[in-house]
């Protein structure tokens, strides 16, 4: 093989594909069935248990566990699925380590959480693995409902609707469906196409159409909508991403980490995938993150991770953070980006040590240089497209705690929408949450 | 170091540990490397009668009960006593006890209920050099429904029959080997006391079906579809033992009647538990068949560090302590008042506590906002089901109200004296003394 991490440049197939399949393969292998039982019979079935009350779609938990314990890990699974609808995915790309697992009460005992979440996969794969849906539609009510955007609050809205026997048609930009789940999240923690196999799997249910390919703005309008359907629900996600706003941002192999990891997810053939040698990844959350390791899974020489605040700061989890470091990341912290030097493309860029007074922050006037062949922005994404006469709040659409925006029959939720983290998790519950509240309006 | 000797009606052996009667002892390479390994002294495998051997089910045997790790609770059998030929039996044991003159070797028999069927093959024992014999009176499958085993020992009359017939035909020690599947166990061991018994030993198994296969809905084991029950036996069967133990060894029928304890016992703890509570010796069989011959080197060890700690210079220093702290409920005292405490500091907030005596008992758990849980002395009854529940150790604990504090439960003084339910106002029988 030609190529390898030390050849200069961006370049494809710095690894032996076999190396690249098992850097990608699953993060988190599934449990057995006998690592699931020890696993489930650490679980104290606590009394309003403090994981559930820390799930963002309460999952009864201490129940599900219980199920897995006593051999149907299936009823496990629809225990699940009564409230997430995602749950398969949310078992694979959850922050457990910040929600439930952070809540569990084993932490307090001995540091060590019932691993809820490899419980989750394990019950949701039983039954998913079957083909079987579990639930069935109610009759038709005749009402029909417009949701836009195919992520996890689109399709746990539609999903939840089409129970209720609305019909459900979702349009979507994108050409597959699924949102981030098909194009954001780490390529090692759903493999084996997953999210697309979950998207089938979930419109099993009956009652729902996907447009794919449909963009609003572009289309087709809200007021079309409003017009055409009887309730609309908005889950654009975050289509837009901020830019540094520096000299030489528009060098050659600059880009955004969301593009990468997207052309990484869709790749059929890792190995023809270009990555350069020297790679700065510029940001503190979990796309950075994300992007960072699987530059290096890739075959990166040197990958740093520059972020312009204390480490305390990282949007990243600690977790997340180590497996960073685990995986051979550089962090550098308290640097902010000054400029992007290169001729055509990137060589090196440029950054200022800061340091925080009171929150804000300063630079010092000391500079260094990183050699870089290929730098991925991951600063953050922002709410783009959004159609005229809907209110915004901090850079979201407003929405009271039932999804409701300020036009009347129009929803929103999932990370488009104000309030709330922006996880996957977060956003079924509030695809979910919306869906109920429309069905309300709607009976 | 401890003393570990043991002297159990006349039979010597260096530590109390023996194995019981069963597939360990099933033969002479079992039982050499058994002795190899440390142990104190075996009961042989049952032998039966001269003459074509028993022969077992070719099919699964044992069934059992597991925790979730697949730690082994329960153990059940439904095998008969040996399937090997009697003479190649009685060779071996001559053979291992030559070799091994300082271990007790004790020979489980098992005739059909004839005097003549004893007297056939005690002497034959005898030749052996065995250290004495121990009747099977509890076999409770298999053997039973041919008039022998536990159909002998559930009537108490037989023991003594048997055990009587045996003490006349032999010089050797006659250990009574006792069937848990009775009502009342004192009877029995008076039954084999009074037939002359040298000692009693129990438990055998106790009757038992350990699962139903769901799908073909076949008891466990399955042999073709169909099953039946078996003894029970391991871990989860030690606290029936530990009482049957106490029962003969409390009773004053049966006081001082020499106790070889049997029944779930797997650590040095669980041994020095029988030892205090009357026992001369223990027999281990599940045990060992689920970890091997080595567990023995766990309990020598154990067992002499426990004595060194506590000053016992020999086992006949703590036997039978626990005995005379066994008593009947109505001889409890009543005055002894004490609540559940929960350190605020070991709690880890899991609330099994506040649901299990919300739900099932006092409601004397309260459980604020933030999960803070505490008793309410004024409901709790002291039943210490919260500190059975909670998943911390020592985490709750029962804390003696003083001589002369008021129970807030009852607004009473708690007297310093005891009393108990023999004197109890509710008691009529007490209110027909006065
Ligand atoms: C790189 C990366 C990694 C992440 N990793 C994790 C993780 O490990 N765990 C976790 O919990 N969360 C993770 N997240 C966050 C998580 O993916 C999001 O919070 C979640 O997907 C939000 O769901 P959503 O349905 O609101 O939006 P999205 O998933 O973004 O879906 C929005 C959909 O709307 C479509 N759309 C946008 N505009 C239009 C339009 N005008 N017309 C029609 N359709 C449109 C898009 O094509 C897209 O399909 C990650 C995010 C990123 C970017
Ligand atoms: C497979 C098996 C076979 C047994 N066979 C006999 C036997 O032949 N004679 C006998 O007296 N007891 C027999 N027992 C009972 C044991 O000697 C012992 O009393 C019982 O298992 C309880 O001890 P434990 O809990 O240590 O196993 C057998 C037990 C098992 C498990
Ligand atoms: S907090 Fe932990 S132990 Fe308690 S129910 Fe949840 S998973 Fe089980
Ligand atoms: S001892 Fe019994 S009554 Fe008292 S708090 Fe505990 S469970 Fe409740
Ligand atoms: S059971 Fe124990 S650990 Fe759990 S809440 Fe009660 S006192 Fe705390």
């Amino acid at each position: 093989m030609a190529n390898s991490p030390f050849t200069a440049g961006v370049v494809a197939g710095r690894l032996p594909p076999e190396t690249l399949q098992e850097n990608f393969s699953d993060i988190h292998p599934p449990f057995d069935a006998h690592e699931a039982a020890v696993a489930a019979d650490r679980c104290y079935f606590c009394f309003d248990a403090p994981c559930m009350a820390a799930c963002p779609t309460a999952i009864d938990i201490p129940m599900f566990i219980r199920q897995i314990q006593t051999g149907l890990p299936e009823a496990a699974a629809r225990t699940i699925f009564e409230q997430n609808i995602l749950g398969g995915m949310c078992a694979r790309v959850c922050p457990t380590e910040t929600l439930c697992e952070e809540a569990c009460v084993r932490n307090e005992a001995e540091g060590q959480p019932v691993e809820i979440g490899r419980l989750q996969r394990y019950a949701t794969d039983a039954l998913m693995e079957r083909g079987e849906h579990p639930f069935t539609r109610a009759a038709p009510t005749g009402r029909r409902v417009a949701v836009v955007g195919a992520g996890p609050a689109g399709l746990a809205c539609a999903h939840r609707l089409a129970m209720h026997g609305h019909e459900v048609v979702i349009y979507d930009a994108r050409p597959k469906a699924g949102g981030l789940n098909e194009y954001g999240i780490a390529a090692y923690k759903a493999p084996g196409g997953f999210a697309s196999a979950e998207v089938e799997w979930l419109l099993k249910i009956g009652g729902i159409t996907i447009e794919n390919g449909k963009a609003l703005g572009r289309d087709f309008t809200l007021e079309e909508l409003r017009a055409d359907f009887d309730a609309v629900f908005l889950a654009i996600g975050l289509a837009g991403v901020n830019a540094l706003g520096l000299e030489g941002e528009e060098r050659d192999n600059v880009l955004n980490a969301v593009d990468f990891i997207a052309e990484l997810r869709q790749a059929s053939d890792l190995a023809s995938l270009p990555i350069g040698r020297d790679v700065v990844v510029i940001g503190g959350g979990m796309t950075a993150i994300d992007a960072a390791v699987q530059a290096r899974l890739l075959g990166a020489l040197n990958v740093t991770l520059v972020y312009r605040r204390g480490r305390e700061k990282m949007a990243a989890s600690v977790h997340e953070q180590e497996l960073a470091a685990a995986r051979g990341v550089h962090i550098i912290t308290n640097a902010r980006p000054v400029a992007v030097h290169g001729n055509g493309a990137v060589r090196e860029v440029e950054f200022e040590y800061t340091v925080e007074e009171d929150g804000a922050l300063k630079g010092t006037g000391e500079t260094f240089r990183l050699a870089a062949d290929q730098v991925f922005k991951a600063i953050g994404q922002r709410l783009e497209g959004v159609p005229e006469g809907l209110e915004i709040s901090g850079g979201k659409i407003a929405v009271d705690a039932a999804g409701r925006t300020s036009l009347e029959g129009v929803w929103a939720g999932g990370d488009c929408a104000s309030g709330g983290d922006d996880l996957t998790v977060t956003a079924v519950a509030e695809g979910r949450d919306a869906a109920e509240d429309i069905h309300a309006a709607l009976s | 170091m401890a003393n570990l000797a043991t002297e159990f009606v006349g039979i010597k052996s260096p530590n109390p540990f023996w194995l019981a009667s069963a597939p360990p002892t099933d033969k002479e390479y079992n039982v050499r490397r058994a002795f190899e390994a440390g142990w104190g002294g075996v009961v042989w495998k049952t032998l039966g009668e001269d003459g074509p051997p028993v022969v077992n089910v070719n099919g699964p045997r044992y069934g059992a009960v597991w925790g979730a790790d697949r730690r082994l609770l329960g153990l059940n059998n439904i095998e008969l006593i040996t399937d090997r030929p009697l003479e190649v039996n009685l060779r071996e044991i001559k053979a291992v006890k030559r070799d091994w003159p300082d271990r007790a070797m004790v020979v489980s028999l098992m005739v059909p209920c004839e005097e003549e069927a004893w007297k056939r093959i005690l002497p034959l024992v005898e030749e052996t050099g065995a250290d004495g014999v121990e009747l099977n009176f509890g076999c409770p499958h298999g053997m039973a429904e041919r008039g022998m085993g536990s159909a002998v020992g559930q009537v108490p009359e037989y023991i003594e029959m048997v055990t009587r017939w045996c003490k006349a035909n032999t010089r050797m020690p006659v250990i009574v080997k006792l069937t848990p599947n009775i009502t009342d166990i004192r009877y029995p061991a008076r039954a084999a006391r009074k037939g002359g018994a040298d000692a009693v030993s129990l438990i055998n198994t106790i009757n038992s079906i350990t699962a139903v296969d769901l799908d073909t809905f076949s008891p466990e084991p399955s042999i073709d579809g169909k099953g039946t029950h078996g003894g029970y036996c391991g871990p989860a069967v030690k606290p029936i033992a530990l009482n049957m133990v106490a029962e003969i060894a409390r009773d004053p029928a049966t006081a001082g009647l020499p106790i070889s304890a049997i029944g779930g016992i797997t650590t040095w703890r669980d041994a020095a538990e029988f030892l205090s509570m009357g026992a001369g010796t223990v027999q281990v069989c599940t045990a060992v068949m689920t970890y091997g011959f080595k567990i023995v080197e766990e309990m020598i060890e154990g067992l002499s560090l426990w004595m060194d700690e506590k000053g016992y210079a020999s086992i006949d220093d703590f036997r039978g302590r626990a005995v005379p702290n066994v008593i009947d409920w109505q001889h409890l005292n009543l005055n002894y008042v004490t609540k559940a405490r929960i350190n605020p500091d070991l709690c880890i907030k899991c609330g099994r506590c506040y649901a299990a005596c919300e739900d099932t008992s006092h409601q004397a758990i309260s459980m604020s906002e933030d999960r803070v849980f505490e008793v309410k002395d004024e409901e709790c009854v002291a039943c210490n089901l919260c500190v059975n529940v909670c998943p911390v150790e020592g985490c709750i604990t029962m804390e003696r109200l003083a001589p002369g504090e008021v129970d807030p439960r009852t607004g009473q003084v708690v007297p310093a004296e005891p009393a108990d339910w023999t004197v109890h106002p509710n008691n009529p029988a007490a209110r027909a003394a006065e």
